[in-house]
């Protein structure tokens, strides 16, 4: 029966390998930003373009950092739940509002609320590749030095929020304690 | 009109015209130029994870032409121009993945496959050959091992 160990165990090493490649979501690019400093920027605010906003205006608290447009379908699916984040905890959102109509970004904030700290205007999409986007909604969570911790891609729900954001948020605070 | 002027029009009414997605000005060194096509031909596009940044029609592949043109422009070689897109995106960004790290593992897989087949072919050839051979001459030819 020894001649048929290899085989079985070939044949189940391409299943498991098959199975997992299955259950992967090919769009979900790795970030290499995770575990360093989050790249620098400084953006004219939305509200008020003579502000400037900085990295450095992100820092000395756990922050998330949201890539949006009024473009994007799963923008508007996920602001509900961004300002479920911004009404419930203690964990300031800064948008970046990607290439889009200034005018329409601040009438979508004014028509369905702000759940953002500050957003700054990336009109060309320069800051967006800096920060590795190729697809909004993409959320990043920061430490308060900085450092990206976490980023998901696609619209952020509440049971994702609960799941991936509470936990890391939580040991981030321990640590810097 | 014969058969092959048919065939020939024919032909020529499916050919489609082809538009350039890249429409921007060449560059004036054509060095310059030559580099800035290998680039846009290895860079992915992540929003059409199957086009290069130089075919595809995406906002975002629009951005990273840019981006390496006045890279480029400035004067970058290809492997810096790589290392800023990695920084960024990872390596994935890269058509070709490089030789190092994860990727290795990709590189190596084929040679190791074929170094493993010979071996395993070796061994039922030399069993083959240990075995007797058959006493009668009565098995029709093409019969099989």
């Amino acid at each position: 029966m020894s001649r048929f160990v290899i085989p079985i165990l070939a044949f189940g090493l391409l299943v498991v390998v098959f199975w997992v490649g299955l259950g992967r979501d090919p769009s979900y690019v790795p970030s290499p930003l995770i575990g360093k400093p989050a790249p620098a920027f400084a953006l004219p605010r939305l509200d008020n373009p003579e502000i400037i906003l900085t990295e450095a205006d992100l820092r000395g608290q756990v922050s998330l950092v949201n890539i949006w447009a009024t473009w994007c379908v799963g923008c508007r699916q996920e602001h509900d739940t961004l300002l479920r984040i911004a009404a419930g905890e203690d964990v300031p959102i800064y948008g970046l509002n990607w290439k889009d109509d200034t005018a329409k970004a601040q009438d979508w904030l004014t028509r369905l609320g702000d759940p953002y700290a500050a957003t700054g205007v990336d009109g060309d999409g320069r800051v967006a590749i800096d920060w590795g986007v190729y697809g909004a909604p993409e959320t990043f969570l920061l430490d308060a030095s900085g450092v990206v911790l976490y980023k998901h891609i696609a619209p952020l729900t509440m049971d994702i929020w609960r799941e991936e954001f509470l936990p890391r948020i939580r040991q981030a605070r321990n640590q810097t304690q | 009109m014969n058969r092959s002027a048919i065939c020939g029009w024919v032909i020529l009414a499916m050919a489609v015209p082809a538009f350039a997605i890249d429409s921007d000005e060449p560059l004036a060194d054509p060095q310059q130029q030559a580099l800035y096509e290998t680039l846009t031909a290895e860079v992915r596009c992540l929003v059409c994870q199957n086009q290069t940044v130089g075919d595809s029609t995406a906002p975002l592949a629009a951005d990273l032409r840019r981006e390496i043109r006045a890279m480029v422009e400035a004067g970058q070689d290809e492997a810096e121009i790589k290392t800023f897109l990695t920084e960024r995106y990872g390596d994935f960004v890269l058509y070709r993945p490089r030789y190092t790290g994860p990727a290795a593992v990709l590189w190596a897989t084929p040679v190791v496959l074929l170094i493993l087949g010979g071996i395993v072919l070796w061994r039922i050839l030399r069993r083959r050959a240990s075995l007797p051979v058959p006493a009668h001459d009565d098995v029709s030819e093409g019969g099989g091992a």
